[in-house]
């Protein structure tokens, strides 16, 4: 089959109709505005906007969360790199899921029972309000900002790539959509509407990967080894060296050490950033109870391994039936595997589809991010911190609302500066400082009845700063110049620049030790506040029972 | 399954759109937002009774004995096959019985159905045995708070 295939696959993706894509585009976002047009009827307060109500069933939340969790970057990176580069890019999957569990276990019932609206109401139930909900919101703003950048600068590649839409001026008008409908749906909507769409996402993006997935193993008899086969052979014809090497580990991270040590605090990042990801965080609010949160994370975890071991396929799928080379060879690189193979299996209808999931994921995933921001600016830097609890509910609402605009403004700019950067380690950087900013002091509130405000605040500030520095350092932002053609890899493209003195591309494996050893340092060295005890009584008291945790709304 | 609600509102909340929280049933919207509740002296004493009670010790140690090794076991056989894949790549490659199939994709496959067994066996031990527990807990507290 391999040489039909071969001759029929194509180079570039100018492939599709971009009427027909621009469509369904069109249609999907007419539906969701609709339904967030709908929500926002039901939107009163402050629980109303920011948590849904606390009203979304453990499966609904579910959805949502495998709907927020799964961006562009999974589905359409995921597949891309199993495509190119074979077993390692399944094994970064991996690490999105197995991170899972430590949100099950450790972090989303607890969480759930003792927060309002965002992380830093958990943090600061027994430390210091002020200083803490300063530092969590820093931390919480920086992933967002970095985590936003890296999706809008993609929407406006990958949309432009799959829209057909040519030139820089078309992907600024791209990245200009995304950031509006992106506003409109927070204004409009508040977390009632972005969980809706983050459900009807989910609902597409897995439906979507079924079919090609069954379509896949329908061209190969239902054989998974002659899908692996199939990849060998093609990437074989089109002249990868030692096509074998696609089933083991080494095609991506290599094998020198440092690559190794690389890879190794990249998968801690991940396995620890995912529980400290504060739009992840934040769905947890939208169930009435921590029994609610638990079952969504169940959900949640069943849908996003399914989902990954989809990609398995679409993968490996993507090898034998496009192949290495032309993915590659194709506009948007590892990125366009699975569009190609949407392509190769049903045609122009069949990529008009994917291309339409592939935007419901970013608009869905840029959304989440937006309500996180906006809700932690105004509960926490400016009710609490500014307005230091003196300001009612509809004035924070309001603050939430302009945040929104001034955060869409933002990503928006920031999406247009990106694009055609390399700023794919944006989203790398947001869950390693996810896993130190965050991930260590929500443990140590949670199970440390003794941690202080000052563990907590030098935890928090030494893994963000660390990190940030350690990736500024880093080849990623300068220095990295490919071997072969010696242009730069790295964000700054002048050769000439290079201040790096970090060797890894991922500071986990430092940042994350440092941020626990600060927390803990900073805890020794101080004495707790006066009502220390009390408060971590009720706080422990509330955490296990859930006795006097906030409830859903009742309208 | 049915949906039980744990958490239903006490009825004395008598719909009020901002939630109190537990012990301060009194207090007003103005105050800080999710600030623990101001401290009437009743409540904190509440909770730190509370938390030495021996049903209370044994929620919370029964969570702990089965949280903390559960975490162990799934990030040391994570660590163990990212490990393995980085300083045996030979033996990940390996392929198993004349398939396509190899060692490392079992393995990578064995990481997805431990993390669905152990979603599914937290899921069923907190329902049957941590629930009721701490149910039956709050409702104490709630009935006295």
């Amino acid at each position: 089959m391999s040489a039909a295939v071969l001759a029929s696959a194509p180079s570039s993706l100018d492939v599709g109709s971009p009427v027909l894509n621009i469509s369904i585009f069109v249609v999907f976002v007419v539906v969701t505005l609709a339904i967030v047009l709908r929500a926002s009827k039901s939107t009163k307060t402050a629980a109303d906007y920011y948590a849904g109500g606390r009203s979304f069933t453990g499966p609904q939340n579910g959805f949502a969360i495998a709907g927020d969790y799964l961006s562009a970057a999974s589905f359409l990176g995921i597949a891309g790199a199993i495509a190119v580069y074979g077993y390692d890019g399944f094994l970064y999957s991996i690490g999105f899921l197995v991170a899972w569990l430590v949100a099950l276990l450790l972090v989303a019932e607890l969480l759930r029972n003792t927060g309002r609206f965002t992380m830093a109401d958990v943090l600061s139930f027994r430390l210091r309000q002020r200083p803490v909900r300063m530092a969590a919101a820093l931390a919480t703003l920086t992933v967002c900002f970095f985590y936003l950048i890296a999706q809008m600068s993609g929407a406006g590649g990958l949309v432009a790539l799959l829209l057909g839409i040519e030139g820089l001026v078309g992907q600024y008008v791209v990245v200009a959509v995304v950031g509006v409908i992106m506003i409109a749906y927070v204004l409009i909507g508040g977390m009632k509407g972005t969980t809706y769409v983050q459900m009807v996402k989910a609902v597409l993006l897995i439906a979507g990967a079924v079919v090609m997935t069954v379509w896949v193993l329908a061209r190969f008899d239902f054989s998974l080894t002659a899908v692996l086969q199939g990849a060998i052979d093609t990437s074989a014809a089109q002249g990868l060296a030692d096509p074998e090497a696609l089933l083991g580990p080494g095609l991506r991270y290599g094998t020198s050490g440092l690559t190794l040590l690389d890879f190794g605090s990249l998968s801690l990042a991940l396995v620890l950033g995912t529980a400290g990801l504060p739009h992840v965080l934040m769905r947890f609010y939208t169930v009435p109870s921590g029994k609610e949160a638990r079952r969504s994370v169940v959900w949640a975890i069943w849908l996003i391994g399914i989902f990954y071991l989809l990609t398995l396929v679409l993968g490996y799928g993507a090898a034998a039936l496009v192949g290495r080379e032309d993915i590659l060879a194709a506009p948007g690189g590892v990125n366009s595997a699975a569009p190609l193979l949407a392509f190769q299996l049903g045609g122009t209808v069949l990529l008009g589809l994917i291309a339409a999931v592939a935007f419901a994921t970013i608009l869905a995933v840029v959304a989440g991010l937006a309500i996180t921001a906006a809700t932690s600016f105004a509960h926490d830097v400016y009710a609490s911190v500014i307005k230091k609890g003196a300001v009612s509910p509809d004035g924070e609402l309001e603050v939430a609302r302009r945040t929104v605009v001034v955060i869409g403004v933002v990503a928006i700019l920031g999406g247009m500066a990106a694009i055609g950067q390399n700023v794919a380690f944006l989203v790398a950087l947001a869950f390693a400082v996810a896993a130190s900013a965050n991930l260590p002091t929500i443990l140590y509130s949670l199970f440390w009845r003794r941690f202080t405000t000052r563990g907590a605040l030098w935890s928090m500030y030494g893994g963000l700063i660390s990190t940030v520095v350690l990736i500024a350092s880093s080849p990623v932002v300068s220095g990295r110049v490919d071997p072969v053609t010696g242009a730069s890899t790295s964000m700054i493209r002048d050769t000439s620049i290079d201040f790096s003195w970090f060797p890894l591309e991922n500071p986990g494996i430092v940042s994350i030790p440092l941020a626990f050893f600060l927390g803990w340092l900073g805890t020794v060295t101080s004495k707790p506040e006066a009502d220390h005890e009390a408060k971590a009584a009720q706080m422990e008291v509330r955490a296990f029972t859930g006795a006097g945790s906030e409830r859903a709304v009742q309208h | 399954m049915p949906r039980p609600d744990p958490a239903r509102p006490r009825p004395d909340s008598s719909g009020a759109h901002v939630p109190g929280s537990s012990s301060a049933p009194g207090s007003t919207a103005g105050r800080a937002p999710g600030s623990p509740p101001a401290g009437g002296a009743e409540g904190l004493a509440t909770a730190e009774e509370i938390r030495e009670t021996p049903e209370f010790a044994d929620l919370r140690n029964s969570f702990r004995r089965f949280i903390f090794p559960m975490a162990a076991l799934f990030l040391a056989w994570y660590a163990l096959y990212v490990l393995l894949a980085a300083l045996a790549p030979d033996f990940m490659a390996q392929r198993v019985g004349g398939s396509t199939i190899t060692v490392g994709l079992l393995l990578g496959l064995g990481q997805f159905v431990s993390t669905f067994v152990i979603t599914m066996v937290y899921r069923s031990w907190a329902d049957r045995t941590f629930d009721p527990q701490a149910t039956a807990l709050r409702e104490r507290i709630e009935g006295v708070a």
